[in-house]
């Protein structure tokens, strides 16, 4: 369980604060869908990092599963998000010199997990995300679609609890779109919590809740299936 | 993180920039190739040098005019300044201990024979100087015993300056004239090399009174003393210096210089070749080292956002520092290792054209010269580990 209270994060750009969050409160539940929307410079992409521990808030608690993860030092933060938490991004990040099978190895790698077990888990990974076939291709040799695939095996080859996604669709096609999202709800199905970050009204709707953030702060929280209401009233007028 | 994995992804970031991995594994090269190649030379001179010196044996010291060890000027007093004489030499030969004494006078004289002459080294010796100086008569004798003051026209010849003069004729019992006077050669010596520079080979042996009274000298060069061992360096130097210091005066207007002495001397000459050899190497290392600096701090730079990757995948700092370290120390390794096979190579392709060449490779320094580049690499390292280790991941994520 993710629960935030009173969150803030402000950047000090020469003589003015800028808050990137102004206090929010938000509690997401185990194997909840999330969809977080908002304008550009809304925040979004700022709560993602800090659920995602990657930033720290300026003021506020951060509890994740009951435990305060302010005090916490760099490297117990680290070993939660390779083992707790996995990442999906917009533009993949995938390391280029390496093939979809180096790229899904490297978290078994971080955690020191043996060569020899590795192997099967990779397989095992891109085989769920379709793309066994694909293995010894380097990114380049892969469309949009399939890099985020590899991407996400690599989010989810530690059985994280929590699946963040920043605009993971942002830079699909439709169909190659729907598969990412496809496979992210399947995962979610299994009981993981899955976390959007979307500007993509499409994408926001299928999750069950959708959180709406302007300057920093949350103006709106609506079920998913409401924001397809708003979508065809606003269509309508 | 496994070591072979940090490895593993190191090298592939390497393999992926070839050229300007080969660039800097040179640079480092370069540099321990050279330290090697400066180290066996210093190694080599050293062996040489210090053979030439202990040649003489231990148990010898030799004592010249002049006081060197210590500051002033003698006779400032009034007192007389004595000089050192042939009879200062006979009285050593008193001395509890002592075993041989050779009073000996150098100068530069023409030699002639016939039609031919030849400018050589002339040594004013007595019978001692063979034993002394570890030199052989092939043909005739060497100066006979006894007074130095007998034995006056008298001439043994170094083996090149006999051949120079007589070609293949015998020259023991010919006539020679040595600066103006007339000589009777009486042996010829066996080739000798060189001895502390001096060609041992181009002179002439005089009796030292003989000497003395050609080259016009009231003085002594140098007399060379050896003593038994049982009876001790120290109690046989003292001895002769009190006995000296008696005969001069109460004066000490020579000085005493002992085998450790001129061991001393020459370690610490040495010591300065070695520390230069040491510097220009440590330069050519410190050209690698940059380099490295500079290849490591480029490739921060460009992998930024996969370090912000490896940091949104839960690598700790220390992971992100030891990485790249890791790299650093690598490319280092790789140079150093190189280096060494071609600094080794290269001195032993020396030694083979040029026979003479004083090179001595030493399994220690060639490990050393690998420990110092891995160090160097470390070290290389450490700031551009430091600064990738300290990005910011969501920054480095962001980065284009």
């Amino acid at each position: 369980m993710i629960e935030l209270e009173d969150i803030w994060r402000t950047y000090q750009l020469g003589d003015t604060t800028l808050h990137a969050l102004a206090g929010i409160d938000e509690t997401i539940q185990d194997g909840e869908h999330v969809a977080i929307m908002g304008p550009s410079g809304s925040g979004k992409s700022t709560l993602l990092n800090i659920i995602g521990l990657l930033d720290r808030p300026t003021r506020g608690t951060y509890r994740l599963d009951g435990r305060a993860v302010g005090g916490l030092d760099d490297d117990a933060l680290a070993a939660i998000r390779r083992r707790g938490i996995g990442y999906v991004f917009q533009s993949y990040h995938l390391i280029e010199r390496l093939d979809a099978r180096g790229n899904v190895e490297l978290p078994l790698i971080l955690d020191g997990v043996a060569p020899r077990e590795r192997r099967g888990r990779v397989e095992a990974a891109l085989e769920a995300v379709g793309l066994a076939e694909r293995a010894d291709h380097r990114p380049s040799e892969l469309s949009g679609g399939q890099r985020q695939r590899v991407a996400i095996a690599r989010a989810t080859i530690l059985n994280p609890r929590v699946i963040l996604a920043d605009e993971p669709t942002g830079n699909l096609d439709s169909s190659s779109g729907e598969q990412v999202l496809a496979l992210l709800e399947g995962f979610r199905a299994r009981g993981l919590t899955l976390i959007l970050v979307t500007h993509d009204p499409a994408v926001a709707r299928r999750a069950e809740r959708v959180i709406i953030l302007r300057d920093g702060r949350v103006v709106r929280r609506m079920p998913g299936r409401e924001l397809q209401d708003l979508e065809r009233a606003l269509a309508g007028e | 993180m496994r070591f072979t994995d940090s490895l593993r992804l190191g090298l592939s970031s390497l393999r992926a920039h070839r050229l300007r991995t080969l660039l800097s594994v040179l640079s480092i090269a370069i540099g321990i190739t050279s330290v090697v190649l400066l180290t066996s030379i210093g190694e080599g001179a050293r062996l040489y040098v210090l053979g030439q010196f202990t040649q003489f044996g231990s148990n010898m010291f030799e004592i010249v005019p002049g006081k060197v060890e210590t500051a002033g000027l003698p006779g400032v007093f009034g007192g007389t300044t004595r000089k050192l004489s042939l009879a200062d030499a006979q009285a050593i030969e008193g001395v509890n201990g002592v075993e041989t004494v050779l009073p000996s006078v150098m100068g530069q004289a023409r030699v002639e024979y016939g039609g031919l002459g030849r400018s050589v080294t002339v040594f004013g010796v007595t019978s001692a100087a063979p034993a002394l100086w570890r030199m052989s008569v092939r043909h005739g004798s060497f100066l006979p015993p006894g007074d130095a003051q007998r034995g006056r026209h008298a001439v043994v010849l170094g083996s090149r300056l006999a051949r120079e003069l007589f070609g293949a004729e015998p020259a023991v019992g010919r006539l020679v004239r040595v600066a103006g006077a007339r000589l009777r050669v009486l042996g010829v010596m066996a080739p000798r090399g060189r001895l502390l520079g001096f060609d041992m080979d181009d002179t002439a042996f005089l009796p030292v009174s003989t000497a003395m009274q050609l080259f016009n000298l009231d003085e002594l060069t140098e007399i060379d003393v050896t003593f038994r061992p049982e009876v001790g360096a120290r109690r046989t130097t003292e001895a002769v210096r009190a006995l000296l210091r008696a005969r001069h005066d109460d004066n000490e207007d020579f000085t005493l210089i002992t085998q450790d002495q001129m061991l001393g001397v020459l370690g610490s000459v040495l010591d300065v070749v070695s520390l230069a050899v040491g510097g220009i190497g440590a330069g050519a290392l410190l050209v690698g080292a940059v380099g490295i600096l500079t290849m490591m701090w480029i490739a921060v730079g460009e992998r930024t956002r996969e370090i912000g990757l490896l940091r949104a995948l839960g690598a700790r700092t220390s992971q992100i520092r030891s990485l790249f370290l890791l790299e650093a120390t690598f490319l280092a390794g790789a140079g150093g290792a190189l280096g060494s096979l071609a600094g080794v190579g290269l001195a032993l392709i020396g030694r083979r054209f040029v026979p003479g060449l004083p090179l001595r490779i030493t399994a220690l320094h060639v490990g050393l010269a690998l420990v110092v580049s891995v160090l160097t690499g470390l070290a290389a390292g450490v700031g551009p580990a430091g600064r990738a280790a300290k990005l910011d991941p969501v920054i480095a994520l962001r980065s284009e």
